[in-house]
């Protein structure tokens, strides 16, 4: 079981929306994506797959290069893939930003 | 397991009743008397094996569709007689391996016997019979589901072979795949997980755990410790909601359940339109 | 006719099973009426499994929702079956039980509010033991409590079907809903080959598990109320009409004489032909159940 938390300081455009995708099935996991209240974004990951760490933090980085809104994220994961992560953190976002 | 699930629960029942012989249209595996608890009747139920059963899967004690149906119908007459009298006390003697694991069983809908079992009990005990459960031995899953869990008070023997969970542990082990060595360590750091009674007592859902000396083959003075336990849970039975809600309220669920009480506490707030 | 326009029904459908469990409870409420209880966002989740190494669920599995049906107030409870398969823990026990016991309140109080309950679940979550358990005795005693005043409708779609202590919940229930694909059983096959042997039930015989615990054998020997398609708007439709119906005649766990002489009337001698049984117990349906 491993937790991770990431700060993403530059992501400080406001949203108002909140969104839920995923569940935590076995290689799935879900995401949590609400205003921040601290007017940054950042993101909390509990994951039953160890080791993953710089894995984790290469996708989110990634994810906050083309996104600015200030959101609070959190992820239950319990081993999604990469490109799982990305999808649902798109999924959410397209929800956010309706 | 070291003991034989169903051989405390005839010896208590005899105990308790004089009793040890179905009544006439019972399964031989079904014991039912009505005999002096206090001042009063009450109705004693137990399940124990039977290897003369029809069905093959419930010879160890298991409780099966006949078992079932029987406690249903035995409980029922409880309710009726209820109607024009005072409502008695209905004590289940719990000692069921757990339920019957067979075909026959479930292509007859086993589920529906064990729904309609619980289903007595419960009518019963809305109704304003107390119903008491007594763990004397095993008091496992569907088993204990069907025969005890819908009881207002539950008491249990403190004793290394009373057992009160989901799952035996030899089947736990296997289904996850750990050894039996494992799963009890598990069940130290994981209190809900734990084989022992102690523990259960803990998570606050049991009356009270009862110290005897002799649960195998009781003395009389050990028989009438116990009748006096039940009698006191009959009148705080009767003193309380006619529903589950004591298990709720104790120290033990404000300690080990506080995630759960969290839950229906919101759930409370948030039910009406803010 | 204009072929143009027109659009197939078959492709118009949108199965249920596919559906997470939100969204087939959305599925069932009058449009717009939906509004969730104790939901993700409040992260009530599992106490009992991170320790294990065990990734919880902020809903731990459970979903509720609150709303109308035909325009009477009605609860939705449903299983995630996605998650640690459906199975019930502390909290998402705690969750349907609540659920229940407000509904049950609001119907003692003059304001009648049925409960329909999705449940795609294996019963107790080993992980959580004996407060899965204790959860499981604590539903079937609120399900009987809110069915002396309004129904409590299950719905059992599939893939996960409905076994375990959560097949009681499906007994004492007021109608119940399968799918073909759906299963109704207190044991799975795998659990009756581990403790009773491969010639009790090869649990590999797809075609015997459904044959035994299916919605069509279910159905079909009256242990559960109607066969449904897997189509969400069907479905819907379905549960609609059994809210609107209320309460029947009578419980199906109530009818003790009836099934203690089924049983008696069975011969044990070899395994019981589960399309006899349907032939049998059809024939000697007792007046009672759904209108």
């Amino acid at each position: 079981m491993e937790q991770f938390k990431f700060d993403y300081p530059q992501a400080k455009r406001p949203v108002t929306k909140k969104a839920h995708v995923g569940v935590v099935g076995s290689g799935d996991m879900e995401i949590l994506m609400e205003p921040s209240k601290n007017g940054a974004a950042q993101v909390t990951v509990l994951t039953s797959v160890n080791g993953f760490g710089a894995s984790w933090r290469a996708v989110l980085d990634r994810f906050f290069t083309s996104y600015e809104g200030a959101v609070h994220v959190h992820i239950n994961d319990a081993g999604a893939t990469p490109g799982s992560v990305m999808l649902r953190l798109q999924q959410a976002v397209e929800v956010i930003e309706k | 397991m070291s003991a034989q699930p169903g051989i405390r629960g005839k010896a208590w029942f005899q105990a308790l009743t004089g009793s040890n012989r179905a009544l006439d249209g019972d399964p031989g595996s079904l014991l039912t008397a009505d005999a002096k608890l206090g001042e009063e009747t009450a109705r004693f139920i137990c399940v124990i094996p039977d290897p003369k059963a029809r069905f093959p899967c419930v010879r160890k004690g298991e409780v099966g569709l006949e078992e079932a149906y029987g406690l249903a119908r035995r409980v029922r007459e409880a309710i009726a007689l209820g109607a024009s009298e005072k409502k008695r006390p209905i004590v289940a003697l719990v000692d069921v391996k757990s339920q019957a694991y067979g075909r026959r069983e479930e292509t007859a809908a086993i589920f529906l016997a064990a729904a309609t079992a619980a289903g007595a009990y419960a009518a019963a005990r809305m109704q304003g019979h107390p119903i008491i459960a007594l763990v004397v031995g095993q008091a496992i899953s569907g088993g204990f589901l069907t025969h005890g869990y819908q009881a207002n008070r539950i008491l249990a023997f403190d004793d290394h072979d009373v057992v009160i969970h989901a799952m035996h542990k030899e089947a736990a082990a296997r289904i996850t795949l750990r050894s039996v060595e494992e799963l009890e360590r598990l069940g130290h750091e994981i209190m809900p997980m734990s084989y022992d009674v102690q523990d259960y007592a803990r998570l606050g859902m049991l009356h009270r755990l009862l110290h005897v000396q002799d649960p195998d083959s009781p003395s009389p003075t050990t028989v009438a410790q116990v009748q006096t336990e039940l009698i006191d849970a009959v009148a705080d039975a009767r003193a309380g909601a006619r529903d589950l809600s004591s298990r709720r309220s104790s120290d033990g669920a404000r300690q080990m359940r506080k995630a759960g009480l969290l839950a229906r506490a919101r759930m409370e707030r948030e039910w009406n339109e803010p | 006719m204009n072929d143009t326009n027109f659009i197939p029904p078959s492709v118009l459908r949108r199965s249920f099973i596919e559906l997470q469990a939100r969204a087939r409870a959305q599925s069932l409420l009058d449009a717009g009426t939906d509004r969730e209880l104790v939901g993700p966002f409040e992260r009530m989740e599992s106490p009992w499994l991170p320790a294990q190494g065990i990734a919880p669920q902020s809903d731990d599995g459970c979903v509720v929702l609150k709303g109308t049906i035909s325009a009477k107030p009605v609860v939705v409870v449903a299983l995630e079956g996605a998650f640690q398969a459906g199975s019930m823990g502390e909290v998402s026990g705690a969750k349907m039980t609540a659920a229940l016991d407000l509904a049950a309140r609001d119907s003692a109080n003059g304001t009648n509010t049925a409960a329909v309950l999705l449940l795609e679940t294996g019963g107790v979550r080993l992980q959580e033991a004996n407060l899965g358990l204790a959860a499981i005795a604590e539903v079937i005693a609120s399900v009987l409590e809110l069915r002396q005043y309004a129904p409590v409708i299950t719905v059992i779609a599939g893939t996960v079907g409905c076994f375990g202590g959560m097949a009681l919940v499906a007994g004492v229930s007021s109608y119940v809903l399968m799918t073909r694909e759906a299963r109704l059983g207190l044991n799975g096959a795998e659990v009756i080959e581990q403790e009773s042997g491969i010639e009790e039930f090869d649990s590999s015989d797809r075609a015997l598990i459904w044959a035994i615990n299916g919605g069509e054998q279910r159905v079909g020997m009256g242990v559960a109320d109607e066969l449904v398609d897997d189509d969400a708007q069907r479905i819907a439709a379905s549960v609609r009409r059994y809210v609107e119906a209320g309460l029947p005649r009578m419980h199906r766990s109530d009818q003790v004489d009836l099934y203690r002489q089924r049983i008696a009337a069975l011969d044990v001698s070899k395994q019981f032909d589960p399309v006899m049984l349907r032939d049998s117990w059809s024939n000697t349906r007792k007046k009672g159940g759904a209108a």
